[in-house]
C-alpha cells in the first residue's frame, strides 16, 4: 500500500472515476487554534510551486474561537493536486490530517473507503475524545476500520523541537501545524522553502518562536524521513502539469475579484472608489483594496451596507468608479440605493459574495441563492446586468467586463461570486492590464444640445457629465425624468417611455456580450448540464468523465446572468434534455424556464458545501439511463 | 437650462434655475431658497463648483431649484451619498439639504456618522416639526402631544433636538437660523462653506400647510425681540426688546438661567460672553428652549479640526509618494512561478 491516489483506490468496490486517478485529495482538520489554514494554504503554495494544477476549499467555522476541542471549533482545508487539470477541490479525500478527536469526528466519513488517516495521538486525551462525541475511543471500536490509520503524537514532538528554543509551552504546541506540514510535505516531495521564507516573514521580530516553527516544519519532514512510517507510507512525486506557458501563482477569488476591479477601472480611465460594510466573506475585497491606495484606489468603511452603497453612487455622481461590495444581507440593504442608480443612470459595480441564507444563514459556507435578488430583486421594474464568476482567477476577466459595461451602459452591474470561490486558491498564469482593450470613459463636456438625459443612440446610455463641469449644471434624482429634458416629469406617456428606454438599454447588451458557447461537448444532442458560478468545476469534471464513458452530454456554462447571451434559448432547445445544476433551491431554473419556456429539469444542493462531481454524474446518469 | 458664458459677477438670479418651484405658497423654504440664491452670488461661489445633495421630503426637492449641480437622492441617506462625492472630489462646495424626517429619523445613522467623521459638507436641516410630503405626520422633532393623522390622541415620543444631537456626534459646526431671516441665514452660509469639515444648521422653517406657527412663540413679531437670542463671539448673551434681558451661568446648578440686566441685583459683568469655541457652552445653549428661555440662533459651535477627507487625501498622497501603483508588478509580487 502506499500513498498513490490510484494504488488505493484499487481496493474499493467503488472505484473513482479514472479521469481523477492522477491527483490526490487531501483534508487537513484541527481545532480553530491550530493553525489549519495556514497549513494547508502554505501546502498549496508548496504545490503550486511544484507546477502541480490544485484548487483549494478553506472550511471556515462559523465561530472565531469556539471551546477548544469542540465539533464546532473545527476549521479544515482540503487541497486536490495533481499532475492533470484540477477542476474541483474534490468530491472525497483520499487523505485526513486530523489534528484532534473533534476533526476526526466532523470528517472521518467524508473520507474515500481505504483512504489514510494520518492522527495526532498526543490530541486523543479521554475528555478531548468525549468532547469530540465519541462514546469510545474511535481508535479502539472500528470506526476506522474502512481506512488506514497512522497515528503520531504531533503534539508531543512539536514540544520537544520546540524546547530548546525557550519558548512557552502554549507557543510550542502551537508548531504542530508547521511540523504536520514538514511531514505532509515530505510525504508530497514538496520543497519547504516558500514555507520557511514565510515563517520568516511572519514571525521575523520574535526569533525564539520562528526559529521554534521552522526547527518543527524541519522536524516533520526529517520524521517522514527517518521513521519509514510502518512501510506503507512511502514519498510520492506527482509529474509537474503542463501549463500554458507564463509567470503564475496562486490566487483567491477575493485577490483576483480586487485586482480586476482595479485593473478594469485602469482600462476605463477612472479612479475607484469602493465603500464597503464589513460582512463575511466579502471583506477581504476591502482589506485588499485598502491596500492600494497608490492606484488612485479610495477605500470608505460606511456605517452601513445602505451608506455604503449610498456613498459608491455620490463617487460615481462625481465622476470615479463607485463600487461596493458585500454578501446576500448586505445586499438586500443595498436594494433601494441600486435602484436611485437605476433611475438616474450612474455606473456602479456590485460585488455580491455569496453565502447561505436567508438572513443570517451559514455565513462561511457557500451558496448561489441570491440570483433572484440580482436579477428581480429590486422594487418596480430595475433590470440591471448581472455577471457570474466561476472560479478564483476567473473573477478577474468578470471584474474587468463589469467595469466595461457599467460605465459604457450608465447602469449598475452586479457580480455574482461566492464564498468558495473567494476564499479558494488556484493556480493562475499572471495577466498584463495591458492584455485588455482599454474602454476610456468620455465625461461629457459638450454643452449644445445637452441635458443630463442626453442619450447615446446606440447603447442608449445618457451623457455622464460630472460636478465641475462649467455650463452642465444639472440636477438628477429618482423621480422620473423628462425624456426630452431630464427635468422632473409626472407624464404616464413619459413614464412608459423611460421605463421601456430603462428595459431596452440593458437588453441591448446582449448584443455586446459573446454568444453562449458550450463548455464541453456538442451544441446539440440528448443531454445539456447547464451551470453558472462556482458549479463550474464539478459540472465540468463529471461531464468529461461521462462523456467519455460514451455518455450524449454537454456542458453549457452560464457567465452572462442577465441580459442572457442572444443565441442561449436556441441552443438550450437543441438538446432534448436540459439539467440546471446549482447551489440554490432552482434559482437559475426559473429563470430559463421562464425566459424559455423550456421543461428543464434540475440538480439543487443548498447544504453549504460545494456540488460534487460524484452528484453530478449521478443525475447525468440517472437522465439519461444506463448507456 | 443651459448656462454657456458666465458673467464674472454672479447675482442670485444665476443661483436659480428655471424649474418652477412647487412648494405650498407661503411655505417657509421660499425664503430660505431665496437667502442661498443671493448667499451665494454674494459669496463668489461657482455654480459649476457647487452641488446640492438632498433626501426625500419637502425640503430635499432644494436641488431641483439652483442652478448649480444637484442630486436629489433617497430618504434619509444625503450625507452617505454627498460623503461619497466629497471623497470623489474633494474639492467641490457640497450641501446637503435635509429635513426632520429625512435627517433625524430614517437617516439618523448617516447624519451621525457625517457629522463624527467631519466631512466637508454643509448640512441644512429644514425643521419644521412635521412630515410635510406625506401629508402632515409627526416628526422626531414634534412635540409631545402633536396631533396628526398618525397621532390622533397626541404624540407621546420625547422629541429630538437637532443640535444637542449634532453635538453628541461630535459635531465641530452647529448653528440655527429662522427661514425668513435672510441676513442672518447669510452669515451662517457663508461660515458654514467657511468651516472646513461638516458644518450643521438647523434652520426653523414654518410648514403653512401642516404644522402652522408651531414656532410662533419666539418667531412672533410681537415676542421676536424677548423670545430670540442672537449669540455672537465675544459678544455678552444679552437680547430682549429693552436689551436687558440675558443670560447667567449658575456655577451652583451647572446650569443657564434667563435673568434681567438691573434686577436681583443683575449687572452687566454677570452676563455670559458668548465663546463659540466652548463646546460645554454650546450644550447648555443648544437645549435651550422657549418658553422658559428664548431660542438661541447663530454660530452656537465653530471649532474646526481635519475633515474627513483630507485626512484621507493626506494618506493616499502619503501612498502615492512611494510611487504610483503598477497593477502588473503588484500581481507579481511574492511567490510565483515560471512556465516556458
Ligand atoms: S407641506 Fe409644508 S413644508 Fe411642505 S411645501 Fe407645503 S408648506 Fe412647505
Amino acid at each position: 500500500m502506499n500513498l498513490q491516489a490510484d494504488a488505493g483506490r484499487k481496493d474499493t468496490n467503488t472505484p473513482a472515476p479514472k479521469s481523477e486517478l492522477d491527483s490526490i485529495v487531501v483534508r487537513f482538520a484541527g481545532d480553530s487554534g491550530d493553525g489549519v489554514q495556514l497549513l494547508g494554504s502554505q501546502f498549496a503554495q508548496e504545490t503550486a510551486l511544484a507546477s502541480n494544477s490544485l484548487a483549494t476549499f478553506p472550511d471556515y467555522p462559523a465561530e472565531i474561537r469556539a471551546p477548544t476541542g469542540t465539533t464546532y471549533g473545527v476549521s479544515a482545508f482540503q487541497i486536490n493536486f495533481g499532475s492533470r487539470l484540477i477542476k474541483t477541490a474534490g468530491d472525497q479525500p483520499d487523505v485526513l490530517v486530523a489534528l484532534n478527536p473533534a476533526a476526526l469526528m466532523v470528517n472521518y466519513k467524508g473520507l474515500r473507503k481505504g483512504g489514510l488517516v494520518i492522527l495526532d495521538s498526543g490530541a486523543f486525551k479521554e475528555k478531548d475524545i468525549k468532547r469530540a462525541g465519541f462514546a469510545v475511543d474511535p481508535r479502539l471500536d472500528g470506526t476506522l476500520k474502512e481506512f488506514r490509520v497512522m497515528e503520531i503524537d504531533i503534539s508531543a514532538q512539536a514540544l520537544e523541537v520546540a524546547k530548546p528554543f525557550g519558548v512557552s509551552q502554549k507557543e510550542g504546541l502551537r508548531t504542530k501545524n508547521l511540523w504536520t506540514l514538514g511531514l505532509v510535505s515530505w510525504m508530497y516531495d514538496r520543497e519547504l522553502n516558500s514555507t520557511m521564507e514565510y515563517i520568516t516573514r511572519k514571525f521575523g521580530a520574535e526569533d525564539a518562536v520562528r526559529d521554534a516553527n521552522l526547527a518543527a516544519l524541519k522536524a516533520g519532514h526529517a520524521y517522514g524521513e527517518t521513521h519509514e512510517l510502518s512501510g506503507d507510507v512511502a514519498p510520492v512525486s506527482m509529474p509537474a502539469v503542463e501549463f500554458e506557458p507564463g509567470t503564475y501563482r496562486l490566487v483567491s477569488g477575493a485577490e483576483a475579484l480586487a485586482w480586476g476591479m482595479a485593473a478594469g477601472a485602469q482600462l476605463a480611465g477612472l479612479e475607484m472608489v469602493l465603500a464597503s460594510y464589513p460582512i463575511t466573506p466579502s471583506s477581504p475585497i476591502l482589506h485588499i483594496l485598502a491596500k492600494m491606495k497608490q492606484f488612485g484606489i479610495t477605500t470608505f468603511q460606511a456605517e452601513d451596507e445602505i451608506a455604503a452603497c449610498c456613498a459608491a453612487i455620490g463617487a460615481s455622481y462625481g465622476g470615479k468608479l463607485g463600487v461596493t461590495a458585500s454578501s446576500g444581507p448586505g445586499i438586500a440593504l443595498k436594494t433601494e440605493a441600486i435602484g436611485l442608480a437605476i433611475s438616474t443612470e450612474l455606473p456602479l459595480v456590485i460585488l455580491n459574495t455569496q453565502r447561505a441564507g436567508p438572513s443570517t444563514g451559514l455565513p462561511t459556507k457557500t451558496e448561489q441563492s441570491d440570483l433572484f435578488l440580482a436579477v428581480w430583486g429590486r422594487n418596480a421594474d430595475a433590470p440591471i446586468p448581472v455577471l457570474a464568476t466561476h472560479a478564483p482567477g476567473d473573477c478577474f476577466e468578470v471584474a474587468i467586463e463589469a467595469v466595461r459595461l457599467a460605465t459604457k451602459y450608465m447602469t449598475p452591474v452586479m457580480i455574482l461570486s461566492d464564498g468558495y470561490i473567494a476564499n479558494a486558491a488556484e493556480p493562475w498564469r499572471i495577466p498584463s492590464v495591458s492584455d485588455y482593450a482599454p474602454f476610456k470613459v468620455q465625461f461629457r463636456t459638450e454643452t449644445e444640445g445637452f441635458h443630463p438625459f442626453v442619450r447615446d443612440p446606440h447603447t442608449l446610455a445618457r451623457a455622464w457629465a460630472v460636478p465641475g463641469t462649467p455650463g452642465l449644471m444639472h440636477r438628477i434624482g429618482g423621480i422620473e425624468k423628462d425624456y426630452n429634458s431630464g427635468n422632473i416629469s409626472y407624464d404616464p406617456a413619459n413614464h412608459q417611455k423611460m421605463t421601456d428606454t430603462r428595459f431596452a438599454k440593458i437588453n441591448n447588451i446582449a448584443n455586446d456580450i459573446p454568444e453562449q458557447s458550450v463548455e464541453l461537448g456538442d451544441t446539440k444532442g440528448k443531454l445539456a448540464v447547464v451551470g453558472w458560478g462556482s458549479t463550474h468545476g464539478p459540472i465540468n469534471r463529471a461531464v468529461s468523465n461521462m462523456r467519455e464513458q460514451g455518455f450524449d452530454v454537454s456542458h453549457i456554462h452560464i457567465r452572462h446572468v442577465w441580459p442572457l447571451p442572444r443565441n442561449l434559448g436556441q441552443l438550450l432547445k437543441s438538446y432534448e434534455k436540459v439539467l440546471v445544476a446549482e447551489m440554490n433551491n432552482g434559482q437559475m431554473l426559473t429563470l430559463l424556464k421562464s425566459q424559455y419556456l423550456i421543461d428543464a429539469k434540475s440538480l439543487l444542493k443548498v447544504s453549504g458545501q460545494p456540488l460534487k462531481i460524484e452528484e453530478v454524474t449521478s443525475a447525468i446518469r440517472s437522465h439519461l439511463g444506463s448507456n | 437650462m443651459n448656462v454657456t458664458v458666465q458673467p464674472d459677477k454672479l447675482t442670485a438670479k444665476d443661483f436659480a434655475s428655471d424649474q418652477e418651484v412647487r412648494w405650498c405658497p407661503g411655505c417657509g423654504d421660499y425664503a430660505i431658497l431665496k437667502a442661498m440664491h443671493k448667499s451665494l452670488a454674494d459669496m463668489g461661489a461657482r455654480p459649476e463648483n457647487t452641488v446640492f445633495v438632498s433626501g426625500i421630503g419637502c425640503s430635499s426637492r432644494f436641488p431641483y431649484y439652483m442652478a448649480t449641480y444637484g442630486f436629489h437622492t433617497i430618504h434619509g441617506r444625503a450625507p452617505a451619498v454627498a460623503t461619497g462625492l466629497k471623497l470623489a472630489r474633494p474639492e467641490l462646495d457640497v450641501w446637503v439639504v435635509t429635513g426632520d424626517g429625512d435627517a433625524l429619523s430614517i437617516g439618523g445613522n448617516h447624519l451621525f456618522h457625517a457629522l463624527r467623521r467631519n466631512v466637508d459638507l454643509n448640512i441644512l436641516l429644514f425643521n419644521n416639526e412635521i412630515y410635510g410630503l406625506t401629508k402632515g405626520q409627526y416628526s422626531p422633532t414634534s412635540r409631545v402631544g402633536q396631533k396628526s393623522p398618525s397621532t390622533p390622541m397626541g404624540s407621546v415620543d420625547s422629541p429630538a433636538n437637532a443640535l444637542t444631537f449634532a453635538l453628541g456626534c461630535n459635531a465641530r459646526f452647529i448653528a440655527r437660523g429662522i427661514d425668513v431671516q435672510a441676513k442672518n441665514l447669510d452669515v451662517l452660509f457663508r461660515r458654514a462653506r467657511e468651516h472646513k469639515g461638516a458644518s450643521f444648521i438647523e434652520i426653523i422653517q414654518n410648514c403653512i400647510v401642516y404644522n402652522d406657527a408651531v414656532f410662533a412663540d419666539f418667531t412672533e413679531k410681537a415676542v421676536a425681540d424677548d423670545m430670540q437670542l442672537h449669540v455672537v463671539h465675544g459678544q455678552p448673551m444679552i437680547f430682549g426688546k429693552a436689551k436687558n434681558k440675558a443670560l447667567r451661568f449658575n456655577a451652583q446648578t451647572f446650569q443657564l438661567e434667563a435673568v434681567v440686566i438691573g434686577e436681583n441685583g443683575v449687572t452687566e459683568k454677570d452676563i455670559l460672553v458668548h465663546d463659540e469655541k466652548n463646546r460645554v457652552l454650546a450644550g447648555l445653549l443648544s437645549a435651550l428652549r422657549p418658553p422658559n428661555f428664548p431660542e438661541v440662533l447663530g454660530v452656537i459651535y465653530c471649532d474646526p479640526a481635519t475633515s474627513y477627507e483630507a485626512a484621507v487625501v493626506a494618506q493616499e498622497n502619503l501612498a502615492k509618494a512611494k510611487g504610483p501603483g503598477d497593477l502588473d508588478k503588484l500581481m507579481r509580487a511574492g511567490n510565483t512561478w515560471a512556465v516556458t
